[in-house]
């Protein structure tokens, strides 16, 4: 059952001599319960997608007309602030990159999981006290009832972190969107992150929009993923059928870049220049000026996706039936 | 072999915080750590925040100075120089930074910054310093005609190439490269890694590599040190301690790896909490209060594990011979 739908998203970003777009045409959704990956490197748009849920785009972009999310079915962009309030932190909560400064450093840990609780629910303050204490525990906190009283200052990143998880899970909400959320951590506490984040998304049949730039981080954590490059997303697919069978360049690119623990250590490959910038996107296929197989529709015309296999889109000229049946492929990975 | 870098029983502690209170505590940052680098040749310094990995590498610098210990390099030991021969050697001992937003000073333009020290240490006509840095900026791939714009213009990995020909304007012989890929995307991190390599070979750099990720050590270093709570727990030949890790931290670091493999991902190793405050120096085995080995036992808790050769590298694990399948999730 879908929980979250978002329909041709398009931010509106005014600059000098006309309007960008740095997400241009995402569409994607999220079953009930289900973890999705938006993967891509810095400057793709996928934090911007995951404020754009929120209806937190900074000004002076805007959600364009004619894009559309829905949550539950119920529309977003038609909701008034009052009642757009109630969703964040209520049916969606959010954990973001930097548990340092999206903390407050003024207000114990525990004062911040209250405010949150008492925002969404009917409880009294005694009441709301003790859920602060039961949702510290159940995130992992040691002597929850003394970190309670802690300064975010006090804290070591991995329980930063910890206390921003029982935050977004105050409201039990539907939907969990967790931006970058081990990006800042130590692998080991990565790693404690992400099972903490597995276990809970189990416990509490949450789905998750896990944002990430690291493929590794997804292995065994996301049910999809996306790869977003340049605003759109380039390829959508079953974790294991992405793993097994990368078929966007982009993608492949990117899995090529991940250092091994086995195997000959050899040059990784890197992708050569960097992403585009949004006042700037390629015309046609916005990775061929990257792509080593670019041919000629490639500049010229936008790639429809394109199915390689069954639940599996992606946006690139190579996968064209039309071609493929024309003879063997001249192009070899 | 002769090192080009030896450190001998080097040990940091300092006094921190509490100047309101009275309460400054002692952080026992580095306890006795003894390594060699040669000419050339890439020692990866390995583990969490906290361990004493970055002291470990501003400290051979005299950035810091020792508490005790001796810093060897070229056959001068720095702690017996005064300040203008420890100058003179610096230029031949250099850093890069993790984080290339901060280290690179916003109001210079970059050609400025990579000059900088060509005029301090007089090396050049000032004349020739313009064509240096645009032979430097080339050399790690930015365009010299950029030299003239500031840090914010560029990109995260343009910057980290930025403080790179920084550190090399002086042409040093060693290099401490503080976490400097840690920041940056996978994709980018691929392109530094592999300028890295691509310098060593063409100027035989030798590289004090401090990280915390072991795939990303393994493409750049020839030896491995693990360091935990202040001492090398492990170490030897990459390929060695990262394809068969003898002491259990190496073990729990390796497992948290995230590679992309989907079968992998679900044989792990989470080590439970933090790393213990370098406030407080536990007796016996510094590892012991997340050690997950099945022998470990009393004897941990009083007796600390020496430094010693097991299977071909060095480990400071009483129960280093012993290797259980069930223990060793990567195999």
């Amino acid at each position: 059952m879908t929980l979250l739908d978002v329909r041709d998203l398009r931010l509106d970003f005014p600059v000098p001599g006309g309007v960008m777009h740095p997400v241009d045409g995402v569409s994607f959704s999220i079953a009930k319960g289900e973890v999705l990956a938006l993967v891509g490197e810095s400057g793709c748009g996928k934090s911007l997608t995951s404020l754009a849920l929120l209806r937190l785009v900074p000004p002076p972009g805007r959600i364009a007309d004619g894009s559309g999310i829905s949550l539950d079915g119920v529309d977003l962009l038609g909701l008034d602030p009052g009642a757009m309030r109630q969703v964040r932190g209520g049916r969606i909560g959010m954990v973001f990159q930097d548990p340092m400064t999206s903390l407050n450093p003024v207000l114990t840990a525990g004062d911040q999981v209250v405010e949150t609780v008492r925002a969404h629910l009917p409880v009294t303050r005694a009441e709301a006290k003790q859920r602060a204490i039961r949702l510290l525990t159940e995130v992992g906190i040691p002597d929850p009832a003394d970190r309670f009283n802690a300064y975010p200052h006090q804290l070591s990143g991995g329980l930063r972190q910890r206390v921003m998880i029982a935050i977004a899970l105050a409201a039990e909400p539907a939907l969990l969107i967790a931006d970058e959320p081990t990006t800042a951590l130590d692998v080991t506490v990565q790693a404690q992150i992400l099972e903490l984040l597995d276990g809970l998304r189990r416990t509490h049949g949450m789905a998750v929009l896990l944002i990430t730039h690291d493929l590794g981080v997804v292995a065994g954590r996301a049910d999809r993923v996306a790869v977003m490059y340049a605003g759109q997303i380039v390829e959508t697919a079953d974790t294991g059928a992405l793993f097994q069978r990368p078929s966007h360049p982009y993608t492949q690119a990117l899995f090529a870049s991940i250092p091994r623990l086995e195997g000959p250590v050899g040059r990784l490959k890197s992708i050569p220049g960097s992403v585009p910038q949004p006042s700037d996107w390629p015309t046609g296929c916005r990775f061929h000026p990257r792509c080593p197989f670019a041919f000629e529709p490639c500049a010229s015309a936008v790639p429809p996706m394109f199915q390689p296999g069954p639940g599996h889109d992606a946006k690139c000229w190579l996968l064209d039936p039309a071609r493929l049946a024309a003879g063997p492929r001249i192009f070899s990975s | 072999m002769t090192a080009l870098l030896e450190v001998q029983d080097l040990v940091k502690h300092y006094r921190s915080g509490g100047w309101l209170t009275g309460g400054a505590k002692t952080v026992f940052a580095v306890n006795g750590v003894n390594f060699r680098i040669a000419p050339g040749e890439t020692l990866a310094l390995v583990g969490e925040s906290g361990c004493g990995k970055s002291t470990v590498g501003r400290t051979v610098l005299r950035l810091l100075e020792p508490t005790s210990g001796r810093v060897v390099f070229e056959g001068n030991d720095l702690s017996a120089l005064n300040r203008s021969s420890l100058r003179a050697l610096r230029r031949r001992m250099q850093i890069v930074f993790q984080d290339p937003y901060s280290s690179l000073n916003p109001r210079l333009t970059i050609g400025a910054s990579v000059a900088e020290g060509l005029e301090i240490h007089r090396l050049l006509p000032r004349s020739e310093i313009p064509h240096r840095v645009g032979s430097l900026l080339e050399e790690v791939g930015i365009d010299p005609v950029m030299a003239e714009r500031y840090p914010h213009e560029f990109s995260g990995g343009q910057r980290q190439r930025i403080g790179i020909a920084r550190a090399l304007a002086v042409e040093p012989t060693f290099l401490v490269c503080d976490e400097p890929v840690s920041a940056l995307d996978v994709s980018v991190q691929a392109q530094i890694l592999n300028l890295f390599v691509d310098l060593q070979q063409r100027r035989g750099l030798a590289y004090l590599f401090i990280a915390h990720d072991l795939a990303v050590v393994r493409q750049i270093a020839h030896r491995v040190a693990v360091m935990y709570l202040g001492v090398i727990v492990e170490e030897g030949e990459a390929e060695t301690v990262i394809g068969r890790p003898r002491h259990p931290y190496t073990r729990a670091l390796i497992s948290a790896v995230p590679v992309p493999d989907p079968e992998r991902q679900r044989m792990r190793i989470v080590l439970p909490g933090d790393p213990p405050s370098p406030t407080v120096r536990p007796p016996g085995c510094p590892f012991f209060s997340r050690c997950f080995h099945p022998s470990k036992n009393d004897r941990c808790t009083v007796e600390t594990p020496p430094l010693r050769e097991v299977d071909g590298r060095l480990a400071a694990c009483h129960y280093a011979e012993i290797l259980p399948a069930a223990v060793n999730g990567q195999q």
